[in-house]
């Protein structure tokens, strides 16, 4: 058996108490929620922390409420399960809805929760292996060791955001609130990431991720593609969202596409969006703002695929998201 | 709170009957079920939630053992494998998945044997589409699916006319 190591657990039943034992404990404190990324993590000896606060007993960050008029807020707490099959997320967000489908495994949607997606931690084939196996490599500079093996030269950890939503999320405008005894702020979900494989979150330790707000429906179309190996299980080797804002005539106001799993964190893919506004999703633009989405990606082989195939793949499936939102 | 240097009691409900233990913070429920209560029916694969196969249910919801902890269980309906059928006798799926062969090596079985049962509670006839997707999360490397499938159809079928 792979077994947890040991820990002081606390299961606090309100958000100021959560965060008073996180003030207290200090960095030694993680939280967590469904577990599904932080105990196989724990197991493998990535992250030991002695002291847990659990989420699962705060009533109140978890569960949608709000309509599609005018914007939802979901719990962070709120499972995979439950968001993805919310009626309100369906009707308004079925961009969101099939992104959150895509993540893992009925299971595990069943135990994860959106605001641990959100917080994932990046991943690395040298990175996601047990603990004897990094032994045997002399660990990497992610956790116990000094080196990238994926890019001996780079200074920085190189593992890659992998959240199905992030990427969305970022494009559709969404925002976080964190909440710490220090106060409350609310970030643009596409800056709660730092490019930077350890130090991947704009967040403290000692702050929690209460809910997610998104912004109402309608005035924008959006899209998720996700590329895996097999249809369930595979965490994305690519990610793409679009979400385009359309003039009544068709022609493209504002455009924001986001790559993920290329990179430790979700890329604004810039000259696609500019390309893209004051025209018509016709073939030849979809093809164009596709072909500059790709160039800015540069995957690296910390990931299943071969990079060149992954680099092509990030032109097919630009264009693949961009196509579905034709008329 | 709970001190991880010592153990706590806790009390879980499992197969409809409560079972009072003392385990350390860090016991997974699936350590639990197997060496702690000796319900060694839920088996253990990869441990890190990437076969199924520890999968259990938790208030009839398919949850997988290896990953939440027994104290985050407490105060929940737990049932595996052993506990699947109300009565003495097999459920139908148990019986359906032995005449149709679709247990080889048996592995997987248990997993499948709680998520199907989640899925024909919700949702009396499944499509076959329906049970690709419910199963989409437990792992089979013998039977090719096909018969699992063809199992979960024939047990819904009886399901629905017990009488027969
Ligand atoms: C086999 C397998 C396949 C998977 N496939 C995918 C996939 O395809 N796509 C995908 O996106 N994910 C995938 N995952 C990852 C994971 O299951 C999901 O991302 C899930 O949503 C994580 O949520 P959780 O509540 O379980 O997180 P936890 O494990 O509880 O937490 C994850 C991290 O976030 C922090 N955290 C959690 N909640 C909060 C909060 N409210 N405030 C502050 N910090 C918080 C924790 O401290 C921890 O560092 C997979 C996992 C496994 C094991
Ligand atoms: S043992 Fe493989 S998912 Fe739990
Ligand atoms: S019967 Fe052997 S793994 Fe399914």
């Amino acid at each position: 058996m792979m077994r947890l190591p040991k820990f002081v657990y606390h299961a606090p039943t309100s958000v100021d108490e959560a965060g008073r034992i996180l003030a207290g404990e200090g960095t030694a404190a993680r939280v967590v929620a469904g577990g599904t990324d932080l105990y196989p993590n724990m197991k493998r000896g990535h992250q030991l922390p002695p002291v847990l606060v659990s989420l699962r007993r705060i009533p109140k960050i978890t569960g949608i409420s709000g309509t599609p008029e005018t914007g939802l807020r979901i719990g962070a707490c709120t499972s995979l399960t439950q968001l993805g099959s919310h009626p309100a997320v369906k009707s308004g967000y079925a961009a969101l809805a099939s992104a959150v489908l895509s993540i893992s495994t009925p299971i595990l949607r069943n135990m994860g929760t959106i605001g641990g997606n959100l917080c994932l931690d990046t991943r690395c084939n040298y990175y996601n292996q047990n603990y004897e196996w990094r032994r045997a490599i002399h660990f990497c500079m992610k956790c116990d060791g000094s080196i990238c093996w994926v890019a001996p030269s780079s200074k920085t950890c190189l593992a890659i955001n992998s959240s199905d939503t992030a990427p969305l999320l970022a494009a559709l405008g969404g925002r976080a609130r964190l909440i710490s005894t220090r106060g409350e702020r609310e970030l643009a979900i596409k800056d709660l990431y730092n490019l930077d494989g350890i130090d991947y979150l704009n967040k403290r330790p000692d702050e929690i991720l209460t809910e997610i707000l998104l912004p109402p429906a309608g005035g924008w179309i959006a899209s998720y593609r996700k590329l895996r190996r097999r249809g369930s299980f595979d965490f994305p080797v690519l990610g793409v969202a679009a979400v385009l804002w359309k003039e009544p005539d068709g022609r493209i106001r504002d455009a924001k596409i986001y790559l993920n799993a290329v990179a430790s964190a979700p890329l604004e893919a810039k000259e696609a969006e500019t390309c893209l506004v004051g025209r018509k999703l016709d073939t030849e633009t979809i093809r164009e703002a596709a072909r500059l989405a790709a160039e800015m990606a540069k995957p690296v082989d910390n990931a299943d695929f071969g990079i060149a195939w992954r680099k092509r793949m990030a032109r097919v499936f630009t264009e693949r998201a961009l196509n579905d939102l034709k008329e | 709170m709970t001190n991880g240097k010592q153990k706590i009691l806790l009390a879980l409900r499992v197969n409809g009957e409560v079972r009072e233990f003392a385990c350390y913070p860090n016991r997974t429920l699936l350590e639990v079920l197997r060496e702690d209560l000796g319900l060694t029916g839920t088996k253990h694969g990869c441990e890190l939630g990437e076969c199924g196969t520890c999968t259990i249910l938790i208030d009839n919801q398919p949850i997988l053992s290896c990953l939440i902890l027994a104290l985050e269980c407490e105060g929940r309906e737990i049932v595996t494998v052993e506990g699947l059928s109300p009565g003495p006798g097999l459920h139908p799926l148990q019986e359906a998945f032995g005449e149709l062969g679709a247990a080889q090596c048996g592995y997987c079985t248990p997993g499948i044997l709680c998520t199907a049962k989640a899925l024909l509670d919700r949702n009396r006839r499944p499509s076959r589409a329906e049970i690709r997707a419910a199963l989409a999360g437990n792992l089979c490397r013998c039977t090719g699916y096909i018969k699992i499938f063809e199992a979960v159809e024939l047990a819904a079928e009886r399901m629905e006319r017990p009488s027969e």
